[in-house]
């Protein structure tokens, strides 16, 4: 090859190559020990919090009809709820590092199998609501941005500021007002037809009903799930709608989206493939942060379904002061957030090249 | 027949304060084999003349021309699918920032076997078999590895290359380069320059250069299109020009080329490009030009014949001297 032609950067840049791999180990250990104070805090103030609120498990059982003072203090010892708070709290913690969650006050079970039986109905609701809000935001913001300006981007922005300002409980009931009672299209509540039963094996309702062979099973859990998703959805759906929108404004401007649409490429291809595989860096992290927001949703979504989920085993868990399942039940779920934040943050680094390499 | 026919071509934005005509009339033509340099500073609508050429110009454009032809086809009739079977592949052309051109998020060969896939329905094995001769050819080492790279990896220079590399990917007739060398370093200027040339003279395309920097003219172009404000203002083959340019912007501009300069201070032209709410009302040059008379106020120039380089100008210059203005020997050029 002609010498004046050679390349003017061969060596600098070889190291930056294939370099990844530990980087990539490194960064998720670095991750979970960050994990370690967020749980400590989280902790804290669930174990504060509930012991702010007026009433203790025992006065709450016991109700108006009262008990006599001693057998209060003989319950509250059993229960040692007699000790200094801070006491209560490195004694929680120590069970804790034991990984043991504590039993429910209430029904004496293990915390954590409680948790274990009731998750997988919030995880099967929140991953409907989830596709169903990046399935239709996605698109949604893709159009109103190459439609920029016009009628469609104005009527799409202005449901999706509408659903994103919604108040949830008030959204979930006018939806079974209009569909459930007006129409009788969607069922009330619960996750199936009580015609229908079998043990589950998944736990996940639609896999279970379907295994179930039993016929109209599925449709029926199916239709059980529509209301709840819309309602779940409806914010996750309008942010991201929104976020893509202008993620992808801005990166139609950019100069490859030019060289992209030089190439002769169908607008399909400049728009689909060149622009929104860039766009969707921001909205990828945006989809990461509504899972916080999603499990918080699912906790009235479910109450107003009455959906046999994890919210509902909360809120069941604030009104009988069942301090156990409170305490355990946020520390898991504030978990499976964080887990599910480090799993999007990695998968931004497969997204973006760029980052894949420099970390 | 020429590969690149235009007449009369005009381009303008709709902007807040009305209709901005960035492109007044231009004619140009291409020859099969041939490179025209376009000149001219930032705003004289050089680059604008040329997307629309391509037609990626946004809606707020409206092109006119009376001829706007590629290799015998009439470029303003065709739908956006003819068009997008003509662009990328028989016309191509090559951007200023080689940097952020690059679609961050594809590697190098992605980018580059997509317009083979796309016009040339190549499959992978013949996709990427080309792509390493393009890669190969464009000067690229050890292409096997860079068609991995992402782009974040590759170096100004090294990006260019890629673009080059894609733009040659269909075997185009026609390149258009816009200031393909404006962004990188100047070492590297010279290499691209080079690396254009060759496989200019390799493939026998036609090559429009665009670019604001006479140096890159002198060393690479065979015929010069000057512009400003939007309108041509005079065209030479490359010799000429530089020995005797007519129009007075012309004249000026090669005054301040450094190597060309006189005196102890660097001549410059007074002023600045007119813009959308100062245009002059006849000649655009008028208020910056040494030899304005009240006639250059007045009058829209003439267009002059060949002999005058085609000069928009009242009184274009011979050695210098304006022909048949009332005081030749007043002043001199811009010195």
């Amino acid at each position: 090859m002609d010498p004046r032609f050679r390349g003017d950067d061969v060596g600098r840049r070889k190291n930056r190559l294939g370099r990844h791999g530990h980087t990539m180990l490194g960064f998720i250990i670095r991750r979970t020990l960050l994990v370690v104070p967020t749980f400590l805090a989280i902790a804290f103030l669930t174990f504060v919090a509930i012991r702010l609120v007026p009433g203790d498990p025992i006065e709450v059982r016991t109700g108006e009809r009262g008990i006599s003072p001693e057998r209060l203090a003989e319950f509250r010892h059993q229960l040692g709820l007699d000790q200094p708070v801070w006491k209560q709290f490195l004694d929680y913690l120590w069970q804790l590092a034991h990984g043991d969650f504590g039993t429910s006050i209430s029904t004496h079970a293990p915390v954590l199998s409680e948790f274990a039986t009731l998750f997988p109905a919030t995880l099967e609701l929140a991953f409907c609501a989830m596709v169903f809000a990046v399935v239709l935001g996605i698109p949604a913001g893709v159009i109103a941005a190459t439609r920029r300006g016009t009628f469609l981007d104005y009527s799409l922005m202005g449901v999706a500021l509408t659903g994103f300002s919604m108040p949830i409980f008030w959204w979930g009931l006018l939806l079974i007002l209009f569909f459930s009672v007006n129409l009788d299209l969607t069922p009330v509540s619960g996750r199936i037809d009580l015609l229908y039963y079998f043990e589950p094996v998944t736990g996940f309702m639609l896999i279970d009903s379907l295994l179930s062979d039993q016929d109209g099973a599925f449709l029926s859990a199916v239709s059980h799930l529509i209301l709840p998703t819309i309602v779940l959805g409806t914010i996750p759906l309008a942010t991201i709608a929104r976020m893509t929108r202008s993620a992808m404004l801005e990166v139609l401007g950019e100069d490859y989206v030019r060289t992209a649409r030089a190439k002769g490429l169908s607008p399909f291809r400049v728009v689909g493939i060149h622009a929104l595989r860039n766009a969707l860096i921001p909205v990828v992290t945006v989809i990461g942060l509504q899972v916080g927001a999603l499990m918080a949703g699912a906790v009235l979504t479910e109450y107003i379904f009455s959906w046999p989920g994890i919210g509902t085993w909360l809120i069941e868990s604030i009104q009988r002061r069942d301090y156990p399942v409170l305490q355990g039940g946020v520390l898991l779920i504030s978990g499976i957030v964080i887990v599910i934040n480090i799993l999007v943050d990695l998968l931004y680094g497969v997204l973006n090249p760029r980052i894949r390499h420099a970390r | 027949m020429a590969l690149l026919e235009i007449s009369d071509l005009t381009v303008e934005f709709k902007t807040g304060g009305g209709q901005f005509r960035a492109v007044d009339s231009v004619s140009l033509s291409v020859d099969k084999s041939e490179i025209l340099a376009i000149v001219g500073e930032s705003g004289s609508g050089k680059s604008v003349a040329m997307l629309a050429v391509m037609g990626l110009l946004p809606w707020t454009a409206t092109v006119t021309a009376k001829t706007l032809a590629f290799d015998g086809r009439d470029l303003l009739s065709l739908t956006p699918r003819e068009r997008r079977r003509l662009i990328g592949k028989d016309i191509a052309m090559i951007f200023q920032e080689p940097m952020s051109s690059l679609n961050p998020c594809f590697t190098v060969g992605y980018q580059i076997g997509e317009s083979l896939k796309v016009h040339l329905g190549l499959d992978k094995a013949a996709r990427k078999q080309r792509s390493l001769e393009l890669l190969a050819s464009v000067g690229i080492p050890d292409p096997e590895r860079r068609l991995t790279a992402f782009p974040h990896q590759l170096s100004g220079g090294m990006s260019q290359r890629v673009m080059i590399a894609i733009a040659l990917a269909c075997r185009p007739k026609l390149i258009i380069a816009d200031e393909p060398t404006t962004a990188l370093d100047v070492t590297i200027q010279a290499q691209i320059l080079e690396l254009l040339v060759s496989l200019q003279k390799e493939t026998g395309t036609g090559l429009v250069l665009i670019t604001h920097d006479m140096g890159v003219v002198a060393e690479t172009a065979e015929r010069v299109s000057v512009h400003y404000a939007g309108q041509k203002i005079e065209e030479q083959p490359v010799r000429e020009l530089f020995a005797d340019p007519h129009h007075p912007y012309t004249a000026a501009l090669l005054a301040a080329l450094p190597e060309r300069a006189k005196g102890r201070r660097l001549p410059s032209i007074p002023g600045v490009v007119p813009g959308q709410f100062d245009r002059p009302p006849a000649c655009l040059f008028e208020p910056r030009c040494h030899f304005a008379t009240e006639r250059c106020r007045e009058k829209a120039p003439p267009r002059q014949g060949a002999i005058a380089g085609l000069a928009l100008c009242h009184y274009p210059l011979t050695h210098g001297r304006p022909v048949g203005h009332p005081h030749p020997e007043g002043r001199e050029i811009a010195a």
